[in-house]
């Protein structure tokens, strides 16, 4: 008992200068004062400088006139619009192509992952080329081979390819007939709105049914018809209000209908493309962490392969793929700057522009840092949510 | 040099630019400019020409490649009006015309580039406007071209297209950032007409994509659209329309708060119009030493205890140097844009204002 006094009553007694906690407080107080002083003489050599070199400054430019056009306009946009604005519409194309992306490049890394693993010896031999080209090729130049190699070389708009459907295609995009939405069109809005509503709700009921007594409901085939024959009755009950606009040929262009630009379409296949091989691989390496174990002990309960699939192996894998696949998708958003590269109008491009026009070297720059920063913090957050649900719940 | 600017060669030049590089070069600059302002020392740093002395050569900021104005040629020396330009800054500096070294921006870069001290002139055809001289601390020097911008089409694909007002509905390229951005959005705008606009950053993407047939326009300079007609696949199908929807002055800028070095820039601009209008020229100004007219001994600097160069900076046979570096005004307009090389572009208002132009020099005494 007596020497556990003295081992607890020993820093007290040494020097001050020895004491582990002052010592600590002391070096990390130290290292923030560093911090501040570091920043703040950055900061406050930025203002003197740009005094002295006489360059205007301060974020008052975002409120002026733009007078440039920008060819992708998600939001109302002119050239009598403001800066900002200009900026607003960089960041949403880039939240666009984004979003696109993510989603497309999910899609294909999920086929091309579970390919990888397939008994088929040619499937497997295919997405394994798919992914040794596409993981081991910058993007950069991903994006000019859609762009100068396959959208390029598109006929001109006067000897476009005519597909199905009223939609053409040629180097100047791909055109498709717009809706145009009459009197009465809400109501089929509303009919999608409740359709998707109870299938949820029969989702919810077959589940519990399920749970209770162990008979199955077709959920799938009961929502297809709620979401897709709902509307439907809503467009036949309410007159035919929907009409369409198809692009037509005029001097230059093709005119009307709906046209996604070989930019964007470039931008969105690349990124896609070019993500995708590293899901694949992660997927891959998700399937192949869940223990044989698993699938032994379902095909013994009498699971047969595809709900094996569905609701064992799936489930595990997601926990593994998850983590990983937040880095993709927030790396698809930041290759989505390389857009400047083809003239299509993100983020950087506008934000760029701005810059230039304005010659506010210090704000553009920081502007777009932080519109960057904010997206991949909510990107992250998003996942992070999902994850969360995801992971193996511990009692 | 202006034999130098064949077809193929300045076609060569304009592609071998590379093209993964930029990207991040753009990005950096913008980052670089932003930190060095950050880290420049707070206490006023040296005049531009001791430090252009120190380190013995001109920093000169010029296009990544626009025949006429700054374009490497086959050897990869800059050639232009723009890149003769710093030659001839630092002929009067140094007595050397080859003591330049040369930054290729685009039009993104530029300002920044500039600003940061990157390069020490700004020669890269770039429009003079009030924003610029103000809000930006640049100073312009003066006009050393007066452009003004123009519309480019494919003929043989747009027959029956003669005039800017048939564009509607077109799609434009144009390069971004660039005061024909602008003038593009304003003049559809005011005659009530659509179109697509088609951008890019780099003069090479501009025009590969309009070669390439995504857009049915080209707008810059109309001098840029001479220049790059010829190194299009087919120039002979290509017109460029006669509407002219702007005024480009297109001159050298220098940082703002250094008057010796602003001084320096300016007056080089001035010698080259006054050796022309002297009729001094890169093949008699030895002869012209001893010339009995008391104005051309006094630009030479041959006039007994004169103080004009070494008042501005720089030794008192300034001019002299200048014109042996690159010739007059008139000798570098016609070698590197005009009846000397493959753009055959004429004086027109380039011209001396003894000749019906606007090219005037304030008198060197």
């Amino acid at each position: 008992m007596a020497s556990q006094e003295i081992l607890r009553e020993e820093p007290s007694r040494g020097s001050f200068v020895n004491d582990p906690k002052v010592r600590s407080l002391f070096f990390q107080t130290l290292v923030v004062v560093l911090l501040f002083g570091a920043v703040w003489w950055i900061v406050q050599n930025v203002i003197d400088n740009l005094q002295r070199l006489h360059i205007a400054s301060g974020f008052q430019f975002l409120r002026g006139r733009a007078g440039f056009d920008i060819s992708d306009t998600p939001i109302a946009y002119t050239s009598d619009s403001t800066y900002g604005r200009a900026i607003i519409v960089g960041l949403l194309n880039t939240i666009i192509v984004a979003v696109a992306g993510i989603i497309t490049a999910t899609i294909i890394g999920f086929v091309i992952g579970i390919g990888r693993l397939s008994q088929n010896w040619l499937i497997r031999k295919i997405c394994t080329v798919y992914v040794e080209i596409f993981r081991n090729i910058p993007p950069l130049l991903v994006i000019f081979f859609w762009y100068s190699g396959v959208l390029a070389v598109l006929p001109a708009p006067r000897e476009s390819f005519h597909l199905p459907f009223g939609s053409y295609l040629n180097q100047r995009g791909f055109y498709f007939p717009r809706a145009v939405w009459g009197d009465g069109s809400w109501l089929i809005l509303v009919a999608l709105v409740v359709g998707i509503a109870m299938a949820w709700f029969v989702r919810r009921a077959a589940r519990q049914r399920q749970m209770a007594t162990g008979q199955q409901f077709p959920v799938l085939w009961t929502s297809i018809a709620l979401i897709v024959g709902l509307p439907l009755l809503a467009y036949v009950l309410s007159g035919f209000p929907l009409s369409f606009d198809f692009p037509k040929q005029s001097t230059f262009n093709l005119t009307g209908g709906f046209q996604v630009k070989p930019e964007f379409l470039s931008l969105y296949l690349a990124l896609s493309c070019y993500t995708a091989a590293f899901i694949a691989e992660i997927v891959r390496a998700g399937i192949r962490g869940v223990n044989k174990g698993q699938t032994e002990a379902a095909s013994a309960l009498g699971l047969r392969s595809g709900p094996t699939l569905r609701l064992v192996v799936v489930p595990q894998a997601m926990r593994i793929v998850i983590p990983p696949l937040t880095s993709q998708y927030l790396n698809l958003t930041k290759n989505s700057s390389l857009a400047i590269a083809i003239g299509y109008p993100d983020l950087t491009a506008t934000a760029g522009t701005v810059l230039n026009q304005t010659g506010q070297a210090v704000e553009g720059v920081l502007i777009m840092m932080v519109a960057y920063l904010l997206l991949s913090l909510v990107t992250s957050a998003v996942m992070n949510v999902v994850n969360a649900r995801m992971a193996l719940v511990e009692r | 040099m202006g034999a130098a600017f064949t077809r193929e060669k300045i076609r060569v030049c304009l592609k071998n630019r590379e093209k993964g590089l930029w990207v991040m070069k753009n990005i950096a600059i913008g980052i670089l400019g932003a930190a060095t302002l950050g880290l420049m020392a707070s206490a006023a740093s040296a005049g531009t020409l001791d430090t252009v002395k120190a380190k013995g050569f001109i920093q000169c900021g010029v296009s990544t490649g626009l025949a006429g104005f700054s374009a490497p040629d086959d050897k990869g020396d800059w050639q232009g009006i723009d890149a003769d330009f710093c030659r001839a800054v630092a002929a009067a500096v140094f007595g050397d015309g080859t003591k330049v070294k040369f930054t290729p921006l685009s039009a993104k870069e530029r300002f920044t580039a500039l600003q940061s001290g990157e390069v020490d002139i700004l020669s890269r055809n770039t429009t003079w406007t009030i924003n610029r001289d103000t809000a930006l601390g640049l100073n312009f020097v003066g006009v050393t071209y007066y452009d003004g911008q123009g519309f480019m089409i494919n003929a043989k694909k747009l027959p029956g297209v003669n005039s800017a007002l048939q564009l509607s509905g077109a799609a434009v390229c144009v390069q971004s950032g660039t005061t024909t951005e602008l003038n593009l959005a304003d003049y559809f705008k005011a005659n009530k007409m659509e179109y697509n606009p088609v951008v890019f950053e780099k003069l090479e993407e501009v025009n590969a994509a309009y070669d390439a047939g995504r857009c049915d326009v080209y707008t810059t300079d109309q001098s840029g659209l001479y220049g790059i007609r010829l190194t299009l696949g087919s120039p002979a199908d290509h017109v460029v329309l006669p509407e002219i929807i702007s005024k480009e002055p297109l001159g050298p800028a220098v940082r703002q708060g250094d008057d010796q070095w602003y001084h320096i820039v300016k007056w080089t601009y001035f010698a080259l119009l006054q050796a022309e209008e002297l009729g001094i020229t890169k093949a008699n100004v030895d002869e012209m030493k001893n010339s009995p007219s008391p104005e051309i001994k006094r630009v030479l600097g041959q006039e007994a205890d004169t103080k004009i160069g070494t008042d501005l900076g720089v030794s008192n046979d300034w001019v002299v140097n200048i014109v042996k570096a690159v010739g007059n005004y008139g000798e570098l307009f016609d070698r590197n844009v005009g009846s000397g090389s493959p753009l055959k572009i004429a004086r027109g208002i380039n011209a001396l204002w003894t000749k019906g132009g606007l090219q005037y020099a304030p008198p060197i005494r």
